[in-house]
């Protein structure tokens, strides 16, 4: 679990994150979501360390940032799995050493078992057939699924994802929000996804924080979201002309 | 006011590149991957230069050593000690800046661009740690480079003096002549110096660079900028320093 206390964040002549205050729950799919712009990215990077918060404080479990040294965030860092909007992968490393990575940096388990447990990621994501590959050989879609694998082949206890799906094919992309779902069930963990696909908010919505121009706006979950009157996001829901009509 | 902060962040990159190390064995591989990348492909382009610089650099000396009443043997002495004294260890890293210098600062840069420094750090680790020390340690070989370049650039003399008729015996003769020990110890602290502003000015300036892809290409500009001007004052001063 992680609480988000009041932060403000700005940058040299921009007020981004604005009184932010939040939960994101242990053992669910928690959704950011907003326009392009309103702060999504930077919030992440907030809750992953990235960045200093200006004020207010970040829970995770009861340890709070503000009261951390260096190794303790170091400790709470290392519990974290990311994945980047562009993926991040390295680009002189193959796919399985991209997944295997974060063993071989941080482990001192033998060759064997981290290729087995780096496979079963790899596995898991259905690119068992590209593990010798470059990122530049993969397309976009493959290169977000490597990056998932690697993300969680530290079983990690918070999981980010900055917008997961961007680049796949809507039933793909179905296929990687059920995957988190299920992998945030198995483990426990507490996910944190920006998106701003619809059709995640209605698949794995279980708890959903709405952002604008850096003010959290309405938090509720896929069957409030539908129904909603709040305006802004209302908007944000039924964009299109034609789902307004669908609904009324 | 900028240029002190800057000055202040350079310096904490290196401490923060010395602290909080990787495993061993990762380190280990990425020093021998760095020694590849900045210290090994740098020897043919560095061979060639200093090999025809050598020659040309004789054939002045020849030049303006025209009166009979000078020894030939002067040709080979005054090329020996520009050759040592400055153009393997100052020119030669200059080209470096350019080379080593911009290579270092795209990859980092890129790095910095498509967010995997941003992965490691997530992951726990110490990104100048992992990035930058394995640079700093593979230019510990860049003496080695210089002194190749010191060896070709007088043999490059040798055979472009020869080809103008000058007897290679007293060439010979010349670069043994008056020796001085102290030139080149002062040679190679100055290489040593050099070889340290190689791998962290650019660094720098591919590790805190902002922007995009397009981006990338300014930094290195800007990398080789710095990396060269600060290679011209220190050369200054050590000089000052060491043989004033
Ligand atoms: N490092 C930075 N320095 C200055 N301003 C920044 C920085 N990062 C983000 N911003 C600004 O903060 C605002 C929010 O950006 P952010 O990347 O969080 O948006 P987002 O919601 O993730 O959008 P998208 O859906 O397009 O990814 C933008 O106006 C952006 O210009
Ligand atoms: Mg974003």
């Amino acid at each position: 679990m992680i609480e988000v206390k009041n932060i403000l964040k700005s940058f040299e002549n921009s007020d981004v994150l604005k009184e932010i205050e939040t939960i994101f729950y242990r053992g669910k799919t928690n959704l950011i979501i907003g326009q392009s712009g309103s702060g999504k990215t930077v919030l992440l990077k907030c809750l992953l360390g990235l960045y200093e918060v200006d004020s207010g404080e970040i829970i995770y479990d009861g340890v709070s940032s503000k009261k951390m040294n260096s190794d303790e965030k170091l400790d709470i860092s290392r519990q974290m799995g990311m994945v980047f909007q562009g993926s991040a992968l390295f680009d002189s490393m193959n796919v399985l050493e991209n997944v295997r990575f974060p063993l071989d940096m941080l482990t001192k388990i033998d060759e064997n078992e981290k290729n087995s447990r780096a496979m079963k990621f790899i596995e898991r994501v259905n690119l068992k057939d590209a593990i010798n590959k470059l990122p530049s050989e993969l397309s976009g879609g493959m290169q977000k699924r490597v990056a998932i694998a690697r993300a969680i082949v530290m079983n990690p206890k918070y999981l980010f994802c900055d917008e997961p799906n961007s680049g796949l094919d809507p039933k793909t992309a179905i296929v990687i929000d059920q995957l988190i779902q299920e992998i945030t069930k198995e483990y426990n963990i507490t996910t944190i996804i920006n998106s701003h696909d619809m059709n995640s908010v209605i698949e794995i919505g279980e708890n959903i924080v709405f952002l604008k121009e850096g003010y959290k706006i309405w938090q509720g979950n896929n069957k409030e979201v539908l129904k909603s009157r709040n305006k802004e996001v209302e908007d944000f829901v039924y964009s299109s002309e034609l789902l307004k009509k669908l609904r009324n | 006011m900028n240029f002190l902060h800057d000055i202040g962040k350079y310096f904490l990159m290196i401490k923060i590149s010395f602290s909080k190390s990787c495993k061993r064995e990762i380190l280990y591989k990425q020093i021998f991957k760095e020694i590849n990348d900045l210290v090994l492909d740098s020897i043919q382009i560095v061979s060639i230069l200093s090999f025809f610089i050598g020659g040309v650099v004789s054939i002045q000396m020849a030049l303006s050593l025209e009166n009979p009443l000078l020894s030939k043997t002067l040709i080979g002495y005054a090329t020996r000690e520009s050759v040592i004294l400055e153009f393997a260890p100052t020119f030669i890293s200059i080209i470096m800046a350019g080379k080593v210098g911009s290579y270092i600062t795209s990859s980092i840069g890129t790095m910095r661009v498509t967010e995997q420094i941003d992965a490691l750090e997530v992951m726990g680790i110490n990104s100048l740690n992992y990035l930058v020390f394995p640079k700093i340690i593979a230019m510990l070989l860049y003496p080695f480079v210089i002194t190749i370049s010191m060896f070709l650039g007088i043999v490059g003399g040798l055979l472009a003096i020869s080809l103008t008729g000058v007897p290679s015996e007293a060439y010979i003769q010349g670069i043994q002549m008056d020796f001085e020990s102290y030139h080149v110890t002062y040679s190679y602290i100055k290489t040593l110096v050099f070889s340290f502003v190689l791998a962290t000015v650019p660094s720098f300036h591919g590790y805190y660079m902002k922007g995009g892809a397009l981006d990338v290409g300014k930094a290195s500009t800007q990398s080789f900028y710095w990396t060269s001007i600060i290679i011209i004052i220190l050369n200054y001063i050590i000089t000052q320093l060491l043989l004033a």
